[in-house]
């Protein structure tokens, strides 16, 4: 039974403890948070992908495996419990509202890489209960593991489908944990953080650091002399259901 | 405490009823407890229908909880003597259902033990942050007017002055708790089959039928079961109001089916086509939405018929089929069609598990345990007061 | 005093019950000596104060994680000017490099089981990892 008796005695002291709780915890911050945090001021991180180069590599999936290892996202057979940051999924199932009955060849039938949009706009973020799910001031929609409650609420808010939740304790499926990173536990929510972990070591997303095909780009969308920026320049681009207001911050080249 | 000393005495009928209901909790308990420990990958629910029968029955029930509103307005509002017997009865109606919808909450979380955040970290943004407000809000509301004007009565006295106000907030609460459930599901920008402005008042139309049917076939098993005779002026009064409201229901159904099918917005579309003819093969709710429609036909046949409806054996198979068509509407299909197809366009179905069924039927155990014991108090009084 | 024999084994049930907590500790062989979580013989002072860190180290993590995952910060600055990365599994466990030997003594002992270990990785219990 892992129904601990730690997780008892939280459940039934919590309630006792009320909302006094959180005023004993934030008490004790023993350091205000006054370093500046490692992203710039101002810093609006973005993504360009460029789908025909990801198709020229054939069945790569060098960015899709290099972001589950470091992430320790369980590899789960079963569709419906499964769990992933960034995928493959159909050009007509990712662009729904551009279906056309004559799709050129080079995109009939052929994978995009998704993953989660760090839209400005996030409904996810919106509809949380307990701040779990957040937008950060430099864009990315992060995750609080510890905090979320399990409730998918995001998961039903996301038009991408870009939350999983741990149906069970995601270790067993994980064959080979990267021990600097955190697995989940059953009971939570994840997705994509466009890797705040690496851009605060002023590394890029995993993703983008393993396409060889530099078909994954990633910068400041506030810098005009970014590369995502000039890739916006130079190309038309979409983002994914722009009809809702969401504002994503992923755009694909056409 | 609260007169719980009446619910101790009983039959042997009582007692083995409750015994009943004791064992499937029991057996949903155990359920539960393996839940937790394996998590909800025990539940037949799936990365594209995420929520599932225990959301649903939430749903459900909170519209039973806000039809109290349908005995409380017009007895307290407009001084409609019939309905005085039986406000008692709404009222702990109420307080059950909520209870109930608020452990189909619980029972869906994937971090039970972090229930508290929703109060430690407190999020307005959230329409659950609202829904467990009201809910709350609502069940305090309840539970201190039950017990008052129940402890009054049994004094032989007035209820108290103070607690008029509360009756009167009650009103607006009721409507409140349910306008806030279907919010829950309104504003998901990418869900085309919720994004619609008449889901609020829908929930309140099917609520306000499916739960003074209920309370008909309650106020009628009671006439059968004990001493207590509702009147038969109450019940047909219930009647007209769940006509009224079945009818809207209905309409609004069909307003619903009009803007989809006419307009054409595939988006829109497909959900009722999953729901009512099946979607790339899979139609699993098929039978039940179409079971949904003809019962809700057939019962209003009767409805609208008064001969028919005045009836009492009619009345109660027809309480019973709108029930059961609400039910299937609101506890299966509103949840469950909104989710498929998915954003992505996967049609994935969903059937429930064993053990999700299990503990499903245990909190409805709990439920009707809480209803039996809470009217066994209020009637005890009543035959206590009576007898003086 | 018809009653007598049952009132007896009643209350000879009720002593063995009540007792069991003594009966129980004989049978499993617990003793009441305190944990004695094996200390890092490479390092001699820790981020804080031993005291500080005995009773509140819990509190400490949770400020740490808060940092790290909700406001960005991953360097946390100690009273005495030293600055450490906020990291349970990075900076924790480099010194306390035994969890089985120095964490879990304590937390059996003491019968909580921080639910830390079921996300938060121990390096040394993944076999061919480089860290």
């Amino acid at each position: 039974m892992s129904f601990s008796r730690r997780a008892f005695l939280g459940a039934a002291g919590l309630s006792a403890l009320g909302l006094t709780g959180k005023a004993a915890i934030d008490a004790f911050a023993l350091q205000p948070p006054h370093e500046p945090a490692s992203t710039p001021a101002g810093t609006r991180w973005a993504m360009v992908i460029d789908p025909k180069k990801c198709l020229e590599a054939g069945d790569c999936t060098a960015c899709l495996d290099a972001c589950h290892r470091t992430h320790n996202v369980p590899a789960i057979d079963n569709r419906a419990h499964e769990v992933k940051w960034i995928w493959k999924e159909s050009f007509e199932h990712a662009f729904p509202s551009l279906q056309t009955d004559y799709p050129p060849d080079a995109l009939r039938d052929k994978p995009v890489m998704v993953l989660c949009n760090h839209c400005d706009n996030p409904p996810c973020v919106r509809v949380c209960p307990t701040q779990a799910t957040w937008k950060r001031s430099d864009g990315i929609v992060m995750m609080d593991w510890h905090r979320c409650i399990g409730c998918r609420y995001c998961v039903a808010a996301c038009p991408y489908g870009s939350r999983s939740f741990n149906w069970s304790d995601p270790r067993p499926s994980i064959a080979q944990i990267t021990p600097d990173f955190p697995t989940r536990s059953k009971g939570v929510v994840e997705k994509c953080t466009f890797c705040e972990e690496r851009i605060a070591r002023d590394e890029p997303p995993a993703c983008v650091a393993a396409c060889h095909a530099k078909a994954l780009v990633f910068g400041n969308l506030n810098d005009p002399e970014s590369d995502v920026r000039s890739l916006l320049r130079s190309h038309f681009t979409l983002r994914r259901k722009p009809e809702l207001g969401t504002r994503p911050a992923i755009y694909y080249i056409v | 405490m609260f007169m719980f000393e009446k619910a101790v005495v009983g039959s042997r009928r009582y007692w083995a009823w409750v015994l009943g209901l004791l064992v499937i909790m029991g057996l949903a308990f155990l359920a539960y407890l393996r839940q937790l420990s394996v998590g909800l990958v025990m539940t037949g629910l799936s990365r594209d229908v995420t929520w599932g029968l225990y959301i649903a029955q939430f749903t459900f029930l909170v519209g039973v909880a806000a039809s109290a509103v349908m005995v409380v307005l017009p007895y307290y509002l407009h001084d409609f003597k019939a309905f005085g017997r039986i406000t008692i009865l709404g009222e702990f109606l109420a307080i059950s259902a909520v209870t109930m919808s608020m452990l189909f909450i619980f029972v869906d979380m994937g971090q039970p033990m972090r229930v508290f955040n929703v109060i430690l970290y407190a999020t307005p943004s959230s329409m659950m942050f609202w829904d467990m407000v009201s809910l709350g809000g609502y069940l305090g509301l309840n539970a201190i007017i039950a017990l008052v004007t129940l402890g009054a009565e049994r004094k032989r006295m007035a209820p108290p002055r103070w607690v008029r106000p509360l009756i009167i907030l009650s009103i607006p609460w009721a409507v409140s708790i349910h306008t806030i459930t279907a919010f829950l599901y309104n504003g998901l920008p990418g869900r085309s089959f919720w994004l619609t402005a008449i889901l609020a008042p829908r929930f309140l139309a099917s609520a306000f039928a499916a739960g003074p049917a209920l309370l008909i076939l309650l106020c009628l098993g009671l006439r059968r079961l004990t001493s207590f005779d509702a009147g038969r002026e109450p019940v047909r009064k219930l009647a007209v109001i769940v006509t009224y409201a079945m009818l809207l229901n209905v309409f609004f159904i069909l307003l619903e089916l009009f803007t989809a099918l006419y307009s054409q917005i595939p988006e829109h579309v497909e959900h009722f086509e999953y729901l009512y003819l099946g979607l790339h093969g899979q139609a699993p709710l098929v039978p039940w939405m179409w079971t949904s429609s003809v019962l809700a036909v057939a019962s209003l046949v009767v409805l609208l018929v008064p001969p028919l409806r005045r009836r009492e054996s009619w009345l109660a198979v027809t309480c019973a089929m709108v029930f059961a068509s609400l039910w299937i509407d609101k506890g299966l299909g509103l949840i469950v069609g909104g989710f498929v197809p998915s954003p992505l366009g996967a049609v994935t179905s969903y059937v429930p598990s064993v053990p999700e069924v299990l503990i499903v039927l245990g909190i409805w155990a709990l439920g009707f345990l809480m209803v039996t014991v809470f009217y066994k108090i209020a009637l005890s009084v009543r035959e206590e007061v009576a007898a003086s | 005093m018809r009653d007598r024999h049952a009132i007896i084994a009643a209350l000879i049930v009720f002593f063995v019950v009540l007792t069991f907590p003594i009966w129980y500790a004989r049978a499993a062989g617990t003793t009441s000596r305190g944990p004695e979580p094996k200390l890092p013989e490479t390092e001699k002072t820790c981020v804080m104060p031993v005291e500080y860190m005995r009773a509140s180290h819990m509190k400490l993590l949770l400020t740490w994680r808060d940092d790290v995952v909700r406001r960005n910060v991953r360097t946390w600055i100690a009273p005495d000017g030293k600055s450490y990365k906020a990291s349970l599994s990075g900076t924790c466990l480099r010194c306390h490099a035994n969890k089985a030997e120095f964490c879990d003594r304590c937390h059996t002992y003491a019968g909580v089981t921080p639910y830390c270990w079921e996300c938060h990785v121990d390096p040394a219990s993944i076999k061919g990892s480089g860290t």
